[in-house]
């Protein structure tokens, strides 16, 4: 091995093959049954439940906890499905410690929520192992619906088309679909191409062609959509990043955390995958998260997430900020990228440190520099692709003409979740169907 | 810190934990690790006429139920007594006797129901220097079939037979241990004491299928396909062995008869439960089983604390404290009225009390906005259910109201004591002449 953690630049290789791939298995275990049988005899079956209320598809978690206690994994997975057909990805990217298990009764008697995120995921993987699929289509309707984008909202509402009859063509840009699934989750969340496993499976249902290659306003228009089709649902996620606005950001080494991310997820071998040995990753969410920690894990030496706010603001939850930390990212909060020095490609980042205060967010004349052969911009991602009949507003669609639904990031009300997704596509889903029915 | 020390029909222990006749007690390398891991004392399993042993089934001899994380509630079992043979049983028995004289050692006994086979295992155990004999008049399984343990506790007229033979050829103090599997349990107790057993122990085992395998159909625990009863023991029938023990406890006719108790004990809490009502010590299977003979020193230091706490010089002051307290239901006061409270400190907001409630009792709890749970006390009928299903301890507790208070499901003011023998909807009741 020729490069190390210490060797200047974006190089490959930092650490030994092996140290790479125990760096990148799955960061959470799967539960076993034993396991399973434990965690599920803590849950108490709350009336109303608190979690059911928090989780965006609203799945009906104390009973299919029950159905796992009781050993039967397979209808906890029907229970699941039933309200999230992408509930095995959903078992294991939501950030549960901000959804079911913060509202988990265990959780204020005891500071130990029930391990829902693991329970599920036990459960669709017994399922998904046993080749269920225990869903079946009604009888077809001869209509036909376009899905824009082959992510997790534009497959939920798919699936729930399918399911009523409809015919569903899925147009996706890449060369696959799943959507961030695919491309956008940091690996060790998704191993074992289980995001390509899951779209399988959920193509069992049948009636859904999926066209990969095909973009929108560049290859297909809405308006030659609604003339192939009885209705149109737009999952087309943000297509684009926000800029630093900082004096250098174009030089060499600055690039999109997505990018990175994507790419690391469709590179095999990890050795061959370049990165920084100082690496900035500038933002607070779980991107900015998935982006210094996997860089981390590839070997760079120092990694640093800067945020513009207060820790506090920082989207990313606590579980994600101690998981980074623990893989020694280091998060510096309250500063903002000024300028991005360097002769050609990124030297050093100049950041100013931050007021918040209540006129908003102040710079303060305080400067300091980071060392950086590599930089991440993961300050969010923007709506790029919207038709020009989409109303747009705070950066959302807001509003379509009639026969065009949207969900998932591109649309308002969501919390740019995989799971806010699959509650909207398939929602979305439910409303095209009375549509078409009506 | 208080004495445990007992003195249980004149024989003596240093404290009221025995372990029960049953596979823990079987032979002499078990007792002796028992007797050294504190336990007061012993009843030897179950020895039979001399001859052949028993057999034993080859495959499961004990099936069990479980609660959450699969503790163990309820265990079953179908073994019989001793399968060793009679002259090592009692070789045995004489020479952990002699190594621990300050430890009970009582033998159970079970042979055929006539006077000789009693009167020659009466006349063979003598010189073990055992401290008395135990009748097994409980086990339901196997043996009952031909004739002895449940086949004879189940009709009082046999019970007070084979104990009179008993007295007649022995000694011994003399106990007679009961099946639980009668309609009425003080008949059986009443039987032993007209045939002059020194005590009564209970309860044995409770006929019992632990579960049925959905697969094969066949009850758990299966041999080769099939299944029989076994006998109950274990946390699951402590319930029904505390009310068999308050019964003779309570009875007049076996008022005063010395019982030890049996049932269920896991804790230094259930012992001194048995022995409140009236239970002058205990004896414990299911949780040695479960757990190996180390509980018992749980079962001392918490016996010892709560002595302490209360000011218990000696178990005497703890046996039967409780019997005054167990009536019949037409002796408890009408007029005592409670209700429900709901701490909101403590409260989780399960909602386990609001489903309870409201889908299957008196819709007397609220659900409001932001999950507060609160009992409506013009619906509250107090009856406890919420308290039950509840997670956390103490939180929902029953609280009394005071006399004279007006109830607000009623209205109607708390009262003095009245019970049902002068309530006015009872039939039986003799009004007053207008």
């Amino acid at each position: 091995m020729t490069n190390s953690p210490l060797t200047p630049g974006i190089v490959p290789g930092r650490l030994p093959a092996d140290r790479i791939a125990a760096n990148f298995v799955d960061h959470t275990a799967p539960l076993d049954q034993h396991e399973a049988r434990v965690a599920a005899d803590r849950c108490y079956f709350c009336h109303d439940a608190p979690c059911i209320t928090a989780c965006p598809t609203a799945i009906d978690i104390p009973l299919f906890i029950r159905q796992i206690a009781t050993g039967t994994p397979e209808a906890a997975a029907t229970t699941i499905w039933t309200q999230n057909i992408l509930g095995g990805m959903c078992a294991r990217v939501c950030p549960t410690e901000t959804l079911c298990e913060e509202a988990c009764v265990r959780e204020a008697a005891e500071g130990l929520p029930v391990e829902i995120g693991r329970l599920q995921r036990f459960a669709t993987d017994t399922a998904m192992s046993k080749g269920l699929h225990p869903f079946a289509r009604a009888a077809a309707t001869g209509k036909t619906v376009a899905v824009v984008g082959a992510g997790p909202a534009g497959l939920a509402c798919a699936h729930r088309l399918a399911l009523h009859g409809h015919d569903v063509v899925v147009y996706e840009r890449r060369a696959k679909a799943g959507g961030l699934n695919e491309y956008g989750i940091a690996s060790y969340k998704s191993t074992g191409g289980f995001a390509q496993a899951e779209v399988d499976w959920l193509l069992q249902i049948g009636g859904i062609t999926i066209q990969t290659g095909v973009e929108l306003g560049r290859d297909i228009t809405l308006e030659g959509l609604l003339a192939q089709h009885d209705a149109v649902f737009l999952g087309i996620g943000l297509g684009g990043v926000n800029a630093l606005r900082a004096a250098g950001e174009d030089k060499a080494g600055v690039a999109n955390a997505v990018d990175f991310i994507a790419e690391l997820r469709q590179t095999d071998d990890l050795t061959t995958l370049p990165v920084g040995r100082d690496v900035v990753v500038i933002g607070g969410g779980m991107t900015a998260v998935d982006a210094a920690v996997q860089s981390k894990l590839l070997g760079a030496e120092n990694v640093t997430i800067v945020y513009r706010r207060g820790q506090e603001k920082m989207s990313a939850s606590g579980y994600e900020q101690e998981h980074a930390t623990r893989y020694g990212v280091r998060i510096l909060c309250n500063a903002a990228p000024v300028a991005v020095h360097g002769n050609g490609s990124v030297g050093e980042v100049e950041f100013a440190y931050t007021i918040d205060g209540p006129n908003g967010l102040v710079l303060t004349e305080e400067r300091f520099r980071l060392k950086a052969d590599q930089v991440f911009k993961a300050i969010g991602q923007t709506l790029t692709d919207a038709p020009a009949v989409a109303q747009v507003a705070g950066g959302k669609i807001t509003g379509l003409p009639a026969r065009v639904w949207a969900g998932g990031d591109c649309a308002a009300g969501g919390e740019d979740l995989t799971v806010t997704a699959v509650a909207q596509g398939r929602d979305a889903a439910e409303q095209i169907n009375i549509f078409l029915k009506g | 810190m208080a004495n445990l020390t007992t003195n249980f029909i004149g024989i003596k222990s240093p404290n009221p934990f025995w372990l029960a006749s049953a596979p823990p007690t079987d032979k002499e390398y078990n007792v002796r690790r028992a007797y050294e891991a504190g336990w007061g004392g012993v009843v030897w399993k179950t020895l039979g006429s001399e001859g052949p042993p028993v057999v034993n089934v080859n495959g499961p001899r004990y099936g069990a139920i479980w609660g959450a994380d699969r503790r163990l509630l309820g265990l079953n079992n179908i073994e019989l007594i001793t399968d060793r043979p009679l002259e090592v049983n009692l070789r045995e028995i004489k020479s952990v006797k002699r190594d621990y004289k300050d430890r009970a050692l009582v033998i159970s006994l079970m042979v055929p129901c006539d006077e000789d086979s009693w009167k020659d295992i009466l006349h063979r155990i003598e010189d073990t220097e055992a401290d008395g004999v135990e009748l097994n008049f409980g086990c339901p399984h196997g043996m009952a079939e031909r004739g002895m343990g449940s086949a004879v506790g189940q009709v009082p007229e046999y019970i007070e037979m084979v104990t009179r033979w008993v007295k007649k050829h022995s000694r011994m103090p003399c106990i007679v241990k009961l099946t639980p599997n009668i309609s009425d349990i003080r008949k059986p107790a009443e039987a032993a004491k007209r045939g002059g057993a020194d005590a009564v122990s209970l309860i044995n085992t409770i006929n019992s299928i632990t579960s049925v395998n959905l697969d094969t159909f066949s009850p758990e625990p299966m041999i080769d396909g099939k299944g029989t009863h076994g006998g109950y023991c274990g946390p699951a029938v402590k319930p029904i062995a505390l009310n068999m023990v308050a019964e003779i406890a309570r009875s007049p006719e076996t008022h005063g008869l010395p019982i030890s108790g049996i049932g269920g004990v896991t804790t230094w809490r259930d012992a001194a439960e048995f022995m409140a009502l009236g239970a002058g010590n205990v004896q414990v299977c299911t949780a040695a089983m479960t757990y190996g003979f180390k509980i018992v020193q749980e079962m001392i230091s918490g016996l010892s604390q709560y002595m302490d706490d209360k000011g218990f010089a000696s178990t005497a002051d703890l046996v039967g404290r409780a019997v005054p307290n167990v009536t019949d239901w037409q002796f408890l006061n009408l007029n005592y009225v409670t209700k429900a409270h709901i701490d909101q400190d403590a409260c989780i907001k399960c909602g386990r009390c609001y489903a309870a409630c409201e889908d299957t009792s008196h819709q007397a709890i609220a659900m409001k906005p932001g999950r507060v749970f609160e009992v409506m006390d013009d619906e509250c009928v107090a009856c406890n259910l919420c308290v039950n299903v509840c997670p956390v301890e103490n939180c929902i507790t029953m609280v009394e109201m005071p006399k004279g208070a007006v109830d607000p499901r009623t209205k109607v003011p708390v009262g003095d004591y009245a019970n049902w023998t002068t309530h006015p909807n009872n039939p039986a009741t003799i009004k007053a002449a207008e």
